[in-house]
This record gives structure tokens, C-alpha cells and sequence, in this order.
């Protein structure tokens, strides 16, 4: 008995082949991170608020500067309000916001920060005028600090202890001053 | 008569140069379409997977109307969407601008397709080949089986002729 001749099959060369390994393993790890983050929430009390920058609006000032960086305010409870002017929930607690701001205003460990997400600037002055909010305000240039705490909506609210770590998150408007007081208060206790 | 030709002349000039002047202090406002034209390159973060141009919410008609204050300002289709980067980020554009990484969203896709052609063309390729190799082996007279078999039938042959003369 003879045998047959035939040629070996050939194959995918292998430089092919690790190619698309690693593609469709960086798109699972893009898809698997994707989903995580959309899992993940807001940042969670505990976490450490990373530093950005805000450039106020026109009129508005803290400490003589009219911008204001985050990491200069270590040592303070800072308040940071996230609002928009086409949001109605942000109009029921303008007020509350505005009269425990001024509760706070000659106490220098607490510091007030309004953030207007994804506005438009006529209406956002409009806003800030109607409700006669004096703490500093800054519109969300880039969206950069809404992602940065990862915000789902408007209003939202994160209280920062001291040591720059978030202690509290308010989603949804407050019903009273005195709700931010009992969120402040135990913050400033030695 | 050249005096009225003089006169009806200044007249017409005066007249004309008025009612261009008056054109050019009254643009006309863009229009719904032209609003819409820039709103449904943009996307707002808020109602997400929702175009501008049909988003039905009051931040949309907001930017709605930032667009119709900077179109009647005079600002290009392109000064608005950049305003609109610069304020809110990349992820309001419809289309990622062709810069930097998000160069990726354009080049990955004809890269995967590039890829699926050729293990497309490498299959079928590969599906090919046994098929005219065995049929080399069958066309081949040359080939081994092919000798032998020949051999036995000239074998059989000789036997029934050998046969026939016995009987």
C-alpha cells in the first residue's frame, strides 16, 4: 500500500491570531469598565474628592479670587451644590440652600461651592439673581467636576469633612436649612 | 431736463444706498431650521441618546435657544459647537472630533473590518486547497495507486485469457 501526499493545512499565521485575542480582550476590558462605571454610582463617603478648579461666575468671589481650587480648602467643611436652572427640585431648596449659607457665612471652616450642571448662561444668572444666592458659584466648564463625582442628576449635594473626604451625599432637594445644619454640624466638632 | 435727470439720479442713489443700509441693520433671524441644522450635531448630556433638534426637555430648549442667540450673533455652525465643547465636553458632539484618541472611534471599525476580510479570505482559501489536491491524486497517472491498480487489471487480463485457451 501507497501512500497519499497531502499538504498540510495551513493555519492563521500567528501574528493573526494573537491580534485578535488581544482586540477582543481590550474590548471585553472597554465594555467591563464601562459597565462598572455606569454601575458604580456617585463617589461614596470615605472617598477622597480629587482636586479641580472652578472659575465663578461674574460677580461672585471667595477670597478675593475669582476662581477657586478645591485643594486650597483642606482644613474646611465644604458644601458643593449641584444645580441647573431648568431643574425645578433645585428651586425648592434655593432658599434653604441660601439661608443656611449665610447661617455659615462668618464661620471660616465652612465654605459653600454652587455648581450649575450643563446650563446655558443667561438662565443660569436668571437663577442665581431670582433666588438671591450669594455663596460662590461657577458654571461646570466641561462637565469636568460633574464626572469627576460622577453625578446622576440634579440637585445633588456632597458634604466634605476637613480632611477633604467626603462624608455625606445628599441626592434631592433639602426640605429645610435645619436638614444642612444636622449634616454640618457634627463635621465641625473637634 | 438734465436738471430732472440730475434730480430723479440723486434721488434713486440716495434710495438705494438707504434701503441697503437699513438690509444691513436688520439681519434676518435664523430660522427654526438653521437652529436645527447645528441641534442635531449635538447631544445633551442630560437626556441621553436623545438629538438636540428632538429633544423634548427644558434643558434642550435652552440650548435650543443659545443656538438661535449665537446664530443670530453671527457665529458659524463650527464657532457654536466648539462653544458648546468648551462649556459642556466632547460627549455633547453627535460625531467625536477627529483629534487625539478619539481618533480610535474612526480608525478601530476599518481596522476590524480590514481583519475580518482576510480571515475571511484565509478560510476560504484553506477550504480550497483538499478539495484540488484530491483531485490531483485521481488525474495523476503517474501516481502509485494509479500504477498498481493498472497492474492488476493487465494481471486479470492475462489470467482469463490464459483461461479461455485452457478451456
Amino acid at each position: 500500500m501507497s501512500e497519499s501526499t497531502v499538504a498540510p493545512r495551513r493555519g492563521m499565521p500567528v501574528w493573526i491570531q494573537v491580534l485578535v485575542w488581544v482586540g477582543l480582550l481590550a474590548l471585553l476590558g472597554l465594555v467591563a469598565f464601562g459597565l462598572r462605571r455606569a454601575q458604580q454610582g456617585t463617589v461614596q463617603p470615605g472617598d477622597t474628592i480629587p482636586d479641580f478648579t472652578l472659575t465663578l461666575f461674574d460677580g461672585y468671589q471667595y477670597a478675593g479670587k475669582s476662581e477657586v481650587k478645591f485643594s486650597e480648602l483642606r482644613g474646611k467643611v465644604v458644601v458643593i451644590n449641584f444645580w441647573a436652572s431648568w431643574c425645578k427640585p433645585c428651586e425648592q431648596e434655593a432658599a434653604e440652600l441660601e439661608t443656611a449659607w449665610r447661617d455659615y457665612q462668618d464661620d471660616e471652616r465652612v465654605v459653600f461651592l454652587g455648581i450649575d450642571y450643563t446650563d446655558t448662561p443667561t438662565p443660569a444668572l436668571g437663577y442665581l439673581t431670582k433666588f438671591e444666592i450669594t455663596y460662590p458659584n461657577s458654571p461646570d466648564l466641561g462637565s469636568r467636576v460633574s464626572q469627576l463625582f460622577r453625578i446622576k442628576g440634579v440637585p445633588e449635594t456632597y458634604f466634605v469633612d476637613p480632611d477633604g473626604k467626603l462624608s455625606y451625599v445628599q441626592v434631592g432637594p433639602f426640605a429645610s436649612a435645619a436638614e444642612i445644619h444636622s449634616i454640618i454640624d457634627p463635621l465641625l466638632k473637634p | 431736463m438734465k436738471k430732472l435727470f440730475s434730480i430723479l439720479l440723486f434721488v434713486t442713489l440716495f434710495a438705494a444706498a438707504w434701503t441697503s443700509k437699513a438690509a444691513a441693520q436688520d439681519p434676518q433671524p435664523p430660522s427654526d431650521d438653521d437652529v436645527n441644522r447645528v441641534a442635531r450635531q449635538l447631544f445633551c448630556p442630560v437626556c441621553e441618546n436623545t438629538p438636540l433638534d428632538v429633544c423634548p426637555t427644558e434643558a434642550c430648549r435652552q440650548w435650543r435657544a443659545l443656538i438661535r442667540e449665537k446664530l443670530a450673533a453671527g457665529w458659524s455652525d463650527e464657532q457654536i459647537k466648539q462653544y458648546f465643547v468648551e462649556q459642556y465636553g466632547a460627549r455633547v458632539l453627535s460625531e467625536p472630533p477627529r483629534q487625539g484618541w478619539y481618533w480610535a472611534f474612526y480608525l478601530i471599525p476599518v481596522v476590524l473590518l480590514l481583519l475580518g476580510v482576510y480571515i475571511l479570505y484565509r478560510a476560504f482559501t484553506s477550504m480550497r486547497q483538499p478539495l484540488s489536491e484530491s483531485a490531483q491524486v485521481e488525474a495523476a497517472p503517474e501516481s502509485p495507486a494509479a500504477v498498481e491498480t493498472q497492474g492488476q487489471q493487465d494481471y486479470l487480463r492475462r489470467v482469463e485469457e490464459e483461461l479461455k485457451k485452457r478451456n
